[in-house]
């Protein structure tokens, strides 16, 4: 190796002052690199994709057909066909109909009781690890307790009690759904809360209501966003779970897990029937969860270049 | 280590009272009695019916008893099914979750583990790929949907295992494989990670320098770390089998605990729900205990808060 170089190959160029601040690369903003990475993951961008269909269809499915979702048309338990894309029910309701209705309400009880879970766990898991101390502690061991309560028994007994409906099936998925979030809230907070910025931002007079709205939250965004994005699959999982127990949202207004457990009564003889709204939960959750991680592994600050 | 156990179940002791708690005056609230039916019963009955079941007293009377009771570990007697008790719904059905439950378990582990190991191995290569979208199909696609699914494939279709009941080992396999599934994903990909985590470590870079054999590595250095976080998940996955084994059973019409929980709550067969309750949680939090305990006799590294 050694005479493969000699002295006279190389020059003395000194030092180039003016390229030293000079960046390797243009800059790009955290949010523009994110977004690159997510676009990388081909998963992720399949989900997306996939979500973004789902969404379409429960806006506009509804109007393709000139059915509605309780018309009942006369042929009982046709197969998919012309008129009929997914088929008819057992009282000659149109499936897809029924299908693009229940998107509705499962995508909108999915979103709504996730809303409500960031809103309660980013509250409290932040004042919890803002305030610290005992504060923090005595609200920590409730959350422990909370936990400790087996999710689906409490969310069945909950809707045993309460009438069925809309509101009490997202207070049922709400009440022990803020859990998680409040945990992953406190314990981001809890690791930048004695950064400099937000000493400076205190030395400066700020309140704490301030500095927890403007300088905290702001900077564990990435991580309510992917824990938000893994809330709303599992709970439209849980209310099509509950539909199929039968404690779910009252008939005939569809919803995907109604679908299913009225489709799995005569699954030998018109399979169709559970496999439309099976299918759609599936791929619904999928989507989300395809997403979530895609998020979680763009936002992971370890993978930065 | 002692006092962390007693510790622990003292606040175990504390989340079943509050369970306890909940439960009853849930129940309490509950529009329909049990005793409601299409078909009056008269008056006079209807108050016989409620002294025996103690339902005329007042609710903190009422409470007191629950509690002695349970403390006797008498969950009371069915109000539908008269002459059963939830002692012996519980005794009829717990060995039959139990069965089915820890043939899930054994499934989603083993496999879950080696699945994981294999995909972390081929990083990045046709393995892991794959193995990376059945993990997220086996953690999207519900279980109860899995359930419908596989019994029509293998049940109706192809006709290889029965569609459901009790009777022999070959009836446990079906739902036994539908309980694992979404967890063996979940497993799968814990494994994933921290094997690629433990393989990139000091110590097996150090190991494969030696010029150890690949086998030994993976086996002796990087897969007895990376099995931890799956030590963790045990807890969790309990109570994931627990809840699943309720809807389970009652699609493969099984004959377990999960079953009698949800005919019970059709019926509003109040003691009945709040025994089953009560019995899931104690053997939850439990099973939370035991893993906590055991991740300290299995990394030395890791001491019990409390304790000395």
């Amino acid at each position: 190796m050694s005479d493969k170089f000699k002295a006279e190959d190389f020059e003395i160029v000194g030092i180039r002052r003016q390229d030293s601040e000079k960046l390797a690369e243009t800059p790009i903003s955290f949010w523009k690199e994110v977004r690159l990475r997510f676009f990388k993951n081909k998963l992720a961008v399949f989900g997306g994709v996939m979500l973004f269909l789902i969404i379409l269809f429960a806006i506009f499915g509804p109007m393709m057909r000139p059915f509605s979702y309780s018309d009942m048309l006369g042929n009982f338990n046709a197969k998919p066909n012309g008129t009929n894309w997914l088929g008819t029910d057992e009282l000659g309701r149109d499936v897809f109909t029924r299908l693009w209705y229940g998107a509705r309400v499962s995508l909108f009880i999915g979103v709504v009781a996730a809303a409500v879970d960031v809103v309660i766990g980013v509250i409290y898991g932040s004042v919890a690890g803002f305030k610290g101390g005992r504060v923090d502690n005595v609200m920590m061991r409730i959350v422990d307790i909370l936990s400790a309560v087996p999710y689906l028994l409490i969310v069945i007994l909950l809707l045993v009690v309460m009438k069925q409906g809309m509101l009490p099936m997202i207070v049922a998925l709400t009440i022990t759904g803020w859990i998680n979030m409040a945990r992953i809230v406190r314990g981001e907070i809890l690791t930048i809360k004695n950064n400099e910025f937000v000493m400076a931002s205190r030395v400066m007079g700020a309140s704490s209501l301030h500095i927890i709205f403007k300088h905290l939250i702001p900077n564990i965004m990435g991580s309510i966003i992917v824990t938000m994005m893994l809330t709303i699959p599992s709970a439209i999982f849980t209310e099509s779970f509950l539909g199929y127990l039968g404690l779910g949202i009252q008939l005939p207004f569809p919803s995907w897990g109604t679908m299913a457990s009225e489709g799995r009564t005569a699954l030998s003889i018109y399979p169709w029937r559970l496999f439309a709204p099976a299918l759609a939960i599936s791929l619904t959750i999928f989507a989300f969860n395809a997403v979530g991680d895609g998020l979680r592994d763009a936002l992971d600050p370890k993978q930065r270049k | 280590m002692r006092r962390y156990i007693l510790k622990r179940v003292f606040a175990i002791l504390v989340t079943i009272f509050i369970i306890i708690t909940v439960t009853f005056f849930l129940m309490r609230i509950a529009p329909g009695s049990p005793f409601s039916q299409e078909k009056a019963i008269p008056e006079k009955i209807l108050q016989t019916l409620n002294e025996a079941y103690g339902l005329d007293n007042p609710w903190y009377i009422q409470f007191k008893d629950y509690l002695v009771d349970i403390l006797h570990f008498n969950f009371g007697t069915s109000m539908k099914h008269r002459y059963i008790t939830t002692n012996q719904m519980i005794g009829e059905g717990f060995p039959v979750s139990a069965l089915l439950g820890v043939e899930a378990i054994l499934l989603a582990v083993s496999i879950g583990l080696l699945v994981g190991t294999v995909a972390a191995l081929h990083h990045n290569k046709w393995q892991d790929y794959t193995m990376n979208v059945l993990a997220v199909l086996g953690i999207s696609v519900p279980s109860f949907i899995m359930a419908s699914i596989l019994q029509y494939l293998f049940a109706i279709k192809l006709n290889v295992f029965p569609i459901g009941g009790w009777q022999s080992f070959s009836y446990s396999l079906l739902p036994a494989i539908t309980l694992s599934l979404s967890p063996m994903a979940y497993i799968a990909k814990l494994t994933r990670s921290s094997m690629l985590e433990q393989m990139n470590s000091e110590h097996v870079k150090l190991a494969i320098a030696k010029g150890m054999p690949g086998k030994r590595v993976v086996f002796r250095h990087a897969l007895r770390n990376a099995v931890m976080p799956v030590v963790t998940y045990l807890g969790p996955l309990t109570a994931a089998i627990i809840t699943g084994s309720v809807i389970i059973e009652n699609i493969f019409g099984i004959p377990g605990l999960g079953k009698y929980f949800v005919t019970s709550i059709t019926n509003r067969d109040y003691p009945v729900i709040m025994g089953t309750t009560v019995f899931y949680s104690i053997i939850l939090l439990s099973a939370i205990l035991i893993v906590d305990i055991l991740y300290g006799f299995i990394d030395p590294r890791i001491k019990l808060k409390g304790g000395k």
